[in-house]
């Protein structure tokens, strides 16, 4: 704000330099009032020609103008505009006028007459144009101002008449606007004497619809959709008009219809309309079906788009039409010729797999009626089979989408759509490719797929791109198959995927764990087979390390959890193997009931139930540490010690809870960091004798300061009162802080500004959480709040006091947890750091590396989200990635993929660079603003305003800055 | 009537030898000119002698249009213009131009080099005929001399494909080409604009056919060729060096990439590798993929396909080879499938349609023995597949090439006749048009009805536009009066005076009196005031003045005068006079006022 009237008053100041002195007194007047209208005045007399006023009038375009003086502009530029000759300089003033009259807090129902006014006399076009423009302007600012509006509708209905395309084009646009369907108009009378007489605005409009320009054509449908918009029934006879339009030779004409089109179509689906050319007749929806199905061959690929996405939003068309869109005859020499997926199908039903597939396989059949062949099908016929196999991909994702939102809404047409899916898995562009493998998990929960689709669907997990294999084994996640073969054949492209793609495996161990539990009487059979089991000889064990054994594992695991027969078939060492896997993979592997079998069961304990007793035991581990007031010193921090570890040990066990455990967690060692350094021996010591001493305190201080951070940022999902709590103890951690630095020191002037610095925040602390402050009565803010009037007027001294004495008497505050709280966190996938072989480059290059990593409940992970690249020797950069490198496979997921640049100075050995991922947090969203710019007395980290927390792994890469060679 | 006249010298009810006249507006065009792979004599060439029986072409044809490379549509050309001769411009795209005579030069070598013939074109003749060609650009219109222009359009089917657009005055001709209305993986779709020619020409290759979407036949080729290179198998993949070729190689290098496939592909070099090289340069003819990736990479710069040596065929291990020619009957093709033939787990995939006798054939028919040259027997072990690819227009899609270009007639060219037949009914059923297939040296005759463009004096429409109303409706025709001029060409309309002043005609007027017989007693200028009374009362909406010093009354520029007839002081001659504008109104003064006048007037 400052800045801004900084700002002002500048300009206020040029203005007035711009004045020579000499110039009349009566205008001296006028510049005394603080207003720009003056300073354009004497700019709009000074310009000796057109262009050096169109100059000024530019100049002025770029300042905004404040909505007081607006008026006093405006009323200048009239009068300009009333003197001025030149047409491009009336354009000019016209244009401001519309620009100023959409000023905030500026009513500018003052210069309707005016710019009607104008309208009448104004000669050139464009100007006129650009007139209706302006008068569009004001009437969208006064929607209630119903004569106004009336004026403006009549305004325009008599300009429609002009012979210039942007009059007409702008008067389209006003009525479309600002008409409405209540007030009948009449129509210019001059010029069509005979149709005098009173008639809405549609039919108005409407007769636009066959204007000689396209463009007015196009703003005439275009008015007629901005009626619809506004919520006004569009009559159903224009329907035909709207539809002669689809063959305009105009795209723009041609897009805009078939909008129209639709708009008509959803209003009246059910109406009757009579075919041409025959006696029949049709649903409404069904016949604008099958027209704009039409569109999808049209000759511009605008349109094309346009017509796929709208096919898409089509829901209540027939059954028999959808099913055309998808109809394709094929005839070979006027034969009748059966398509591949009718082959397909064929050959799935009748029990032979994989044919010869000899020449003439696809042999023409029957003979076909040359009279029965329809070459152009009418109507919907196979609109999405070309959609399709349009030559831009823009074509083929707008027919996938909508493929998409008509199988979701038919099942039967889902069935019949699986076929052309799974043949875009094939498609050029990966974009496409990626769509409709998403559009086929989307509609794919209620089908089943065949053995022929499976393995097309298969066949893209040998893809290069990682995304495309997610995507498959998220697809694969949620599909089911039709016979154990089709298992055995998932199962086999799995294993093949695993073995080209180690990196998946997280992925594909995953896809199994679903594939298993949906199929169980499916893998039933190929239990003894996976296993490589036999009846008579002992196998040998299977390496338990092998990522491959592992995923048949947990894919018999899954079955075996709904089919307690299985088990029986397990050999000894699958028992063993099932207890490692169930312990160290326990999210993909299930518990199972094995009866009967010495090993065991420990598992079935954590059964389903167990979510529910980790979070009472959770609980109750909170409560125990809420007593801690009343145990000794010793004893409570022994409490607190243990409770932190068995935390810990929950949140690995639970993933569901590993957030809250770990937050409380957190807390705790907050907690009992701040009870170690109060009780520690140096406060009952003289000051100077206890320099030493307080190094432990004034590290802990610290530490609580960063896991404050950590609490506040890392974690999704806390409520206010977390914060608070999270804040307070933050508080209690600069208490001690001051209260140390005071007991350093030997003066306290320093610390006069950290003490008001400090207060501050307890002020905002205050402000921040009003309706949480209940809860801390007892607290140690509570205390400090309740002294706050004596605090702020006495001396460094004593408040230090009160503050030392406040701060051991203070208790730990109870914490309560939120809902759902997750914990952020980060994987980097890629570099796996199990590289040995360096990454070479020549001294002051750069060399790429390739960053892959997941990252789970970050919000906003654009802005907080940084990589940081540490050097052996100490150096650290930090790295801000790309918006566009992070994507979004799933709630609460992100994947960020991209690059970092190293660079180093020559090396004689290869070393290691340490890469991790680091959250930024900004605390000026937090409550101290305040402490910001004190650096002096803290250290740095907690100082900043900006700070970072890693949040994952660090990995370690092997890099060779070679010498340059010269 | 003006005419179009269509003569096909080949491919009239045949495929091969394309070769097309056109006559419009004057302008004599041909359209390809192309040889017939099946003849070995003369008949391989269009029959020129039907354009002249001796003698050059030059003064007989305005131009030469070429679609694209193949030599069915431009292998007579270095034959035409420079045996027969012809000196004027030939026109076809860059990417045409730069491959035609790769093509041709390898044509003249089998033919003069491998088989002997003599009499044929030299490879000078070749540079020569291509000195004489004018490139063409997509959508470029191009002035060949004052009347007539051409236009090129985008046609698929092979790089550098394009229909054409002739144009002469407000008459025009759409000449295909070979088109394809699906894009494929190198090319995209043939597109043209509502351009509504007077005639279209359209090849009609598939006029019976309507196919199964390449997405299908594309993922079966691929799938085939991913089995069995992971089998360990080598698959054999015979191909005609141009066209189909590239799209493969652009597919299994797509593939290959996206799959991450170590297996090398190879192709037989030769000529092949000049022509990728064109493939590369000519990006803007491509699919919309090609274009957009072309910065990062371009495609045609294969990465896992290499040129192929001899020696490679006996590498162990998995590959794919691409060999010409594509129909196993002779070359590298061949040698390398006997070398592969015994093996179950090679596989030989056959892209397109093989001629009857050649090896192709007999494998495809399922012949598991072959007898060679020399007596010896080839078992066939390997897998043969068959796999369509091919590049034209199926009956769909010549109808939606008519819906979108709108022609008011149709002429159907390439293709066999029975099938033309079929199309024919179907567009003269869908579109009601006429639709013609004339066979080769049958000739069309096609009349048209241009419009006729006619300037109008700016005056003159102002005038008129004063008169009545603002705007013109399209919904109410409104009728204006004015002079045709036809002079030196053009036609113009302009209003009656200006007219008599450039021709210089005085004005003349004619005007039609009539006398009218009246009885009545009263005095000359009371008549007159009585006949003003009546005529003001009936005539309503006109002006009737009274003139009582000429003893007249005028209505509208219509003049009644009144005289005494000099034998009976009671009956009155009424004297009309009305000029031929007021011809209605005068007549029907006449008649009124020989009724006479109402005995009470008011």
């Amino acid at each position: 704000m400052a800045a801004h009237l900084k700002k002002r008053v500048y300009e206020e100041y040029s203005k007035v330099i711009q004045i020579p002195p000499e110039e009349a007194p009566q205008k001296k007047l006028r510049l005394s009032k603080p207003s720009k209208s003056a300073a354009l005045h004497i700019d709009l007399c000074k310009a000796s020609g057109s262009t050096e006023a169109l100059q000024y009038l530019l100049q002025f375009a770029r300042k905004s103008v404040e909505a007081d003086s607006v008026e006093g502009v405006i009323r200048i530029l009239l009068e300009h505009y009333y003197k001025e000759t030149d047409n491009s300089v009336r354009l000019k003033i016209v244009s401001l006028l519309g620009l100023l009259s959409k000023t905030k807090g500026f009513s500018p129902d003052c210069i309707v007459d005016d710019a009607i006014n104008a309208l009448t006399t104004e000669k050139s076009h464009q100007v006129l144009a650009q007139l209706m423009d302006t008068l569009l302007v004001i009437g969208s600012r006064l929607p209630d101002n119903l004569s106004v509006r009336q004026r403006l509708i009549e305004m325009a209905c008599k300009h429609l008449a002009d012979t210039y395309f942007g009059v007409r084009n702008k008067c389209l646009e006003v009525l479309g606007h600002l008409g409405t369907v209540d007030s009948p108009l009449s129509r210019d009378g001059e010029a069509h004497p005979s149709l005098s007489g009173l008639r809405d605005v549609q039919s108005v409009i409407s007769d636009y619809f066959g204007d000689q320009e396209p463009r007015v054509r196009t703003a005439a449908i275009k008015a007629m959709l901005q009626l619809h918009e506004r919520g006004m029934k569009i009559n159903q006879i224009i329907y035909e008009q709207a539809c002669r339009l689809l063959s305009d030779d105009y795209e723009q004409v041609r897009s805009a219809a078939v909008q129209m089109v639709w708009v008509l179509s959803q209003l009246y689906p059910e109406s009757i309309v009579p075919i041409p050319s025959s006696n029949e007749e049709v649903r409404l929806v069904d016949d604008s079906f099958g027209k704009i199905s039409h569109m999808v061959n049209d000759g511009s690929w605008m349109v094309r788009v346009q017509a796929a996405k709208t096919l898409g939003s089509m829901l209540q068309v027939s059954h028999y039409f959808l099913e055309q869109t998808l109809d394709k005859k094929l005839m070979s020499d006027l034969r009748r010729k059966r398509t591949a997926h009718e082959r397909a199908k064929e050959l799935y039903a009748s029990g032979e797999f994989s044919s010869g597939r000899k020449w003439a396989d696809d042999a023409p059949k029957e003979r076909l009626d040359t009279n029965a062949v329809n070459l152009i099908a009418s109507g919907a016929c196979g609109a999405f089979v070309h959609g399709l196999e349009d030559e831009m991909y823009e074509v083929r994702i707008a027919a996938v989408e909508a493929l998409s939102l008509l199988a979701q809404s038919s099942p039967s047409f889902a069935e019949k759509c699986l076929d052309f899916l799974v043949d875009m898995f094939n498609d050029e562009i990966e974009e496409v490719r990626l769509q409709s493998i998403h559009v086929l998990r989307e509609i794919s929960t209620n089908i089943i797929l065949r053995e022929d689709q499976l393995d097309t669907v298969l066949g893209g997990l040998g893809d290069k791109s990682r995304d495309i294999r997610e995507a498959l084994h998220e697809l694969i996640c949620y599909t089911n198959v039709s016979n154990k073969e089709c298992v055995q054949l998932a199962l086999l492209e799995l294993l093949k995927n695993l073995n080209k793609y180690p990196t998946d495996r997280n992925s594909v161990w995953k896809c199994l764990k679903f594939l298993g539990s949906r199929h169980p009487t499916l893998v039933l059979p190929l239990v003894p087979e996976l296993l490589s089991t036999h009846p008579y000889f002992d196998t040998p064990e299977p390496d338990m390390d092998d990522p491959a054994y592992i995923a048949v594992l947990v894919l018999v695991f899954n079955a075996a959890q709904a089919c307690p027969t299985m088990s029986s078939l397990f050999s000894d060492h699958t028992f063993r193997h099932y207890t490692y896997l169930r312990d160290s993979l326990s999210h993909l592997v299930p518990a199972l009931r094995l009866a009967g079998r010495g090993v065991d069961l420990v598992g079935s304990a954590a059964g389903p139930g167990s979510v529910e007793s980790a979070q009472v035991f959770l609980q109750d581990s909170l409560n125990r540490t809420n007593t801690i007031h009343s145990l000794e010193a010793p004893g409570s921090q022994d409490l607190l010690d243990f409770t932190i570890r068995d935390l810990q040990r929950l949140g690995e066990l639970q993933t569901e809870l590993a957030g809250a455990a770990d937050f409380c967690a957190t807390y705790l060692r907050c907690q009992l960091l701040l009870m170690k350094a109060l009780q520690e021996k140096f406060w009952n010591m003289a000051v100077p004798l206890c320099l030493k001493q307080n190094v432990m305190a004034t590290a802990a201080a610290r530490q609580i300061l960063e896991e404050t951070y950590k609490l506040e940022f890392v974690y999704s999902g806390l409520e206010s009162r977390q914060v608070a709590t999270v804040h307070h103890v933050r508080l209690q951690a600069r208490a001690l802080q001051l209260v140390l630095t005071a007991r350093t020191r030997k003066g306290l002037e320093p610390l006069v500004s950290s003490c008001d610095k400090f207060l501050q925040e307890v002020d905002s602390f205050q402000r921040q959480f009003l309706t949480e402050l209940p809860h801390f009565q007892e607290s140690f803010v509570g205390k400090l709040l309740e002294l706050m009037p004596r605090l702020s007027s006495c001396k460094t001294v004593e408040l230090i006091k009160i503050l030392q004495s406040t701060l051991r008497q203070s208790s730990m505050l109870p914490l309560t947890l939120p809902q759902q709280l997750h914990r952020a966190t980060a994987t980097i996938i890629e570099p796996t750091g199990e590289s040995d072989n360096p990454l070479k480059f020549t001294t002051g290059l750069v060399v790429a590396l390739d960053i892959d990593a997941t990252l789970e409940h970050v919000q906003d992970p654009q802005s907080r989200v940084k990589v940081q690249v540490l050097y052996p020797d100490g150096q650290a950069h930090v790295i801000t990635p790309k918006p566009g490198d992070f994507r979004k496979p799933g709630p609460d997921r992100h994947r960020l993929i991209t690059q970092v640049y190293l660079s180093h100075s020559a090396w004689t050995d290869p070393g290691h660079v340490e890469v991790s991922l680091l959250l930024a947090y900004s605390s000026s969203t937090s409550s101290k603003p305040s402490w910001a710019d004190n650096t002096d007395s803290l250290p740095p980290p907690e100082g900043a305003i900006e700070g970072t927390i890693p949040f994952s792994k660090s990995v370690k890469v092997l890099i060779m800055p070679k010498p340059a060679r010269r | 009537m003006p005419e179009i006249k269509v003569t096909p010298l080949g491919a009239g009810q045949d495929v091969g030898r394309s070769c097309i006249l056109v006559s419009i507006g004057g302008k004599n065009i041909m359209l390809d000119c192309g040889m017939h792979m099946g003849f070995n004599d003369d008949r391989r060439f269009p029959d020129f002698s039907y354009i002249t029986q001796n003698g050059r072409l030059t003064e007989f044809l305005d131009c030469v249009i070429i679609s694209h490379f193949h030599l069915d549509h431009c292998g007579a050309l270095p034959y035409m213009s420079e045996m027969v001769g012809y000196d004027g411009p030939i026109y076809m795209t860059h990417p045409t131009k730069a491959i035609c005579p790769i093509l041709l030069e390898d044509f003249r070598k089998i033919t003069v080099d491998k088989k002997g013939e003599t009499n044929f074109f030299t490879s000078q003749m070749i540079k020569d005929c291509m000195k004489k060609v004018v490139p063409l650009n997509l959508h470029q219109t191009v002035q060949v001399d004052e009347e007539l222009e051409i236009k090129a359009y985008y046609a698929g089917h092979v790089l550098g494909a394009a229909m054409v657009q002739i144009k002469v005055g407000s008459e025009s001709v759409v000449y295909t080409g070979d088109y394809n209305m699906t894009p494929d993986r190198h090319l995209g779709a043939a597109w043209i604009d509502k351009c509504r020619p007077d005639l279209l020409i359209s090849e009609s290759t598939y006029a019976t056919t309507i196919r199964d979407s390449k997405r299908c036949r594309e993922r079966d080729f691929l799938k085939k060729v991913h089995e069995t290179v992971e089998r360990g198998g080598k698959v054999l993949i015979p191909v005609f060096a141009l066209g189909r070729a590239q799209e493969l190689c652009i597919l299994l290098e797509t593939f290959w990439e996206r799959m991450n496939l170590k297996a090398p592909i190879y192709f037989s070099t030769g000529m092949t590798e000049k022509a990728n090289h064109y493939y590369k340069l000519f990006i803007t003819w491509t699919n919309q993929k090609i274009r957009k990736t072309f910065v990062q990479r371009n495609m045609f710069e294969f990465k896992h396909i290499k040129p192929f040596d001899r020696s490679y065929a006996d590498n162990p291990g998995p590959m794919v080879v691409f060999a010409t020619p594509g129909m196993l009957h002779a070359g590298q093709s061949l040698q390398i499938f006997k070398k592969w033939a015994g093996n179950e787990k090679n596989m030989v995939i056959m892209p397109g349609y093989c001629v009857q006798g050649t090896i192709g054939h007999k494998i495809l028919n399922g012949q598991r023995k072959l007898e060679l040259e020399g007596r010896s027997t080839l078992e066939v072990k390997l897998q043969v597949e068959y796999m369509s690819f091919s590049a034209h227009a199926d009956a769909k899609g010549i109808m939606q090439l008519i819906r979108m270009a709108e022609p008011r007639n149709m002429l159907l060219v390439h293709g066999e006749a029975v099938k033309m037949e079929f199309l024919k009914g179907k567009i003269e059923q869908e579109f009601s048009i006429d639709c013609y297939m004339p066979a080769n040296g049958e000739t069309t005759t096609v009349t048209t009805n241009p419009n006729v463009p006619v300037d109008i004096s700016l005056n003159l429409l102002k005038r008129e536009m004063s008169l009545g109303g603002t705007l013109p409706d399209p919904k109410k025709p409104r009728t204006m009066h004015g002079t045709l001029i036809m002079k030196e060409n053009s036609l113009r309309l302009v209003s009656p005076e200006q007219a008599m002043k450039e021709l210089g005609l005085s004005e003349h007027h004619l005007r039609f009196t009539c006398r009218v017989q009246l009885q009545d007693p009263h005095s000359d200028a009371d008549t007159l005031h009585r006949i003003y009374m009546h005529l003001k009362s009936v005539l309503k909406g006109y002006t009737t003045q009274h003139l009582p010093d000429s003893m007249s009354v005028m209505v509208e520029s219509i003049v009644v005068k009144v005289s005494s007839s000099t034998e009976d002081p009671n009956t009155k001659v009424l004297l009309l006079s009305w000029s031929y504008q007021d011809e209605e109104l005068g007549s029907f003064l006449s008649t009124l006022l020989k009724k006479g006048l109402p005995s009470v007037l008011c």
